[in-house]
């Protein structure tokens, strides 16, 4: 909850917010298992890491039920850092959210990557100090998330495949959109705001500004240096590598060159240079065959 | 007059939006060629230690210090005043800092993000206080004699001058209020 101290500091306004979503543009953010695995994203150059027990690669092969980290892991990798450190919480599960909130996490992403804890309902994130990421795959959930405090989103795209096709799918519906409404009549935005099942305020400022009220990254099968040219080519402001750094055969390499991509997405030459001698990506997954898409978490 | 700005990580775009608005025309700066070409030059908020590492990468970090040596004037905000440092009291191993401020800072000196706030800011000679935005902020330690602060927070300095730079902890480039970067663009 926003506050105003005695010295006239006002934390955890949505500026305060928003403002550290601004700091990690144009960066990557990684999942990290491990201190070790965090120190390794750092060194690469990583802006935050999002610390938590498994790669989604993982709870997709594991299946159950994928909840919030153990609080242990969470501590150990911040005490490893000095960049920011993100965590999971389940889709509504908002005690997960005060839990993490508790342990000075400086961003929450209440994440379709675990498993949800409420089936209508996301955290009412207005109610907290923490910052909190959504995921979307279209601008109407965007906005959605936006509308209940939501400061940074990230296009979803399909975790733990290792394939970058939802991803492209779902940036370019957002963005797609955003652009027809900037096209919009005055009478159309009620249109609009009906069929995107979102409020017609925050329609309003997409079609006066031409993009979102806050930064939109990117996330969901980023395994190469190449994928992270192409999605923020296509307009991510910055990218999130879940499984396609520690889940390849040499990641210190990789993560590096992920970043350096992330910097120099227009340089052909430069993306050229950094993706050779990476060694395997991850092994990558068929959209068709998965039991379970996690970008249809969410509502 | 050409101002760049670093645009390797972090919040350069803010800083370009404010500088448009001002009507300075700001041009991105990723490579040495890109730096050869300004008169000036914003150092963004974002994460140092990225933005150190991206410096190596691009091959940047000597032609900015060679530049830098050369009074390019330069405003580094957060991350920017890192760089710009003498000193980075609890630096990782080969962290860049350029010492074009006589200063020693920390780095997240101003806590975690729960403790990232914003704070009116009195700076010497201004009609009215600035919006200052602290997001996981450096702090400025210690400074030495050739440092002029402009404004501080708390006994704290915020906003220091040394001959053609000028740092501040907070970010300028977030708030509505374009005083810093008018004052950067117009100084000698």
């Amino acid at each position: 909850m926003a506050a105003e101290s005695m010295t006239g500091r006002e934390t955890g306004t949505p500026l305060v917010k928003r403002g550290l979503a601004e700091m990690l543009k144009g960066g990557v953010i990684m999942d990290v298992v491990t201190p070790d695995q965090a120190k390794v994203a750092e060194d690469a150059g990583a802006v935050a890491v999002m610390a938590l027990e498994r790669v989604p690669a993982d709870i997709r092969r594991d299946g159950g039920v994928a909840r919030m980290s153990d609080p242990e892991m969470i501590t150990g990798i911040q005490e490893a850092v000095t960049i920011p450190v993100m965590a999971k919480a389940r889709i509504g599960h908002f005690v997960e959210a005060q839990i993490l909130e508790a342990l000075d996490v400086d961003y929450i992403d209440e994440s379709e990557v675990l498993t949800p804890a409420d089936e209508a309902h996301h955290i009412d994130k207005w109610a907290f100090t923490v910052p909190f990421v959504c995921g979307a795959t279209n601008l109407g959930e965007a906005l959605r998330r936006i509308s209940e405090g939501a400061c940074m989103i990230r296009s979803k795209g399909e975790a733990g495949t290792g394939n970058i096709v939802e991803a492209v799918r779902h940036l370019r519906s957002i963005i797609g959109d955003i652009r027809k409404i900037t096209q919009a009549d005055s009478a159309e935005l009620f249109d609009w705001a009906k069929q995107l099942q979102a409020p017609l305020p925050l329609v309003r400022e997409v079609a006066e500004t031409g993009w979102l009220p806050v930064p939109m990254f990117c996330a969901g099968g980023i395994s190469t240096p190449a994928d992270a040219g192409l999605v923020m080519q296509l307009g991510a402001e910055a990218v999130f590598v879940g499984s396609g750094i520690f889940k390849s055969s040499d990641p210190a390499p990789r993560a590096k060159a992920i970043v350096e991509a992330a910097t120099n997405y227009r340089d052909p030459h430069i993306l050229a240079k950094v993706s050779r001698g990476l060694g395997e990506p991850m092994p990558g997954l068929e959209i068709d065959g998965l039991e379970t898409r996690l970008a249809d978490r969410g509502w | 007059m050409k101002v760049g700005v670093l645009a390797l990580q972090g919040a350069f775009g803010l800083h370009e939006q404010v500088l448009n608005r001002i009507g300075v025309a700001a041009v991105q700066v990723r490579t040495p060629e890109e730096l050869v070409e300004v008169d000036r030059l914003v150092i963004p908020g974002g994460e140092s230690t990225a933005i150190s590492k991206l410096l190596d990468a691009n091959g940047l970090a000597d032609p900015l210090a060679e530049r830098l040596a050369d009074g390019l004037p330069v405003l580094g905000t957060c991350a920017g005043l890192i760089l710009l440092a003498a000193e980075v009291v609890d630096g990782y191993p080969g962290q860049r800092c350029f010492g074009a401020v006589d200063a020693a800072v920390r780095r997240n000196g101003y806590g975690r993000q729960s403790e990232s706030f914003h704070a009116l800011i009195e700076v010497e000679g201004w009609k009215s206080a600035f919006p200052g935005v602290f997001i996981r902020a450096p702090v400025i330690e210690s400074a030495g004699d050739g440092v002029e602060v402009l404004a501080s927070l708390d006994g704290v300095p915020v906003l220091c001058r040394q001959g053609s730079a000028v740092v501040s902890s907070f970010h300028p480039e977030l708030a509505e209020d374009d005083r810093i970067h008018r004052w950067f663009v117009e100084q000698e």
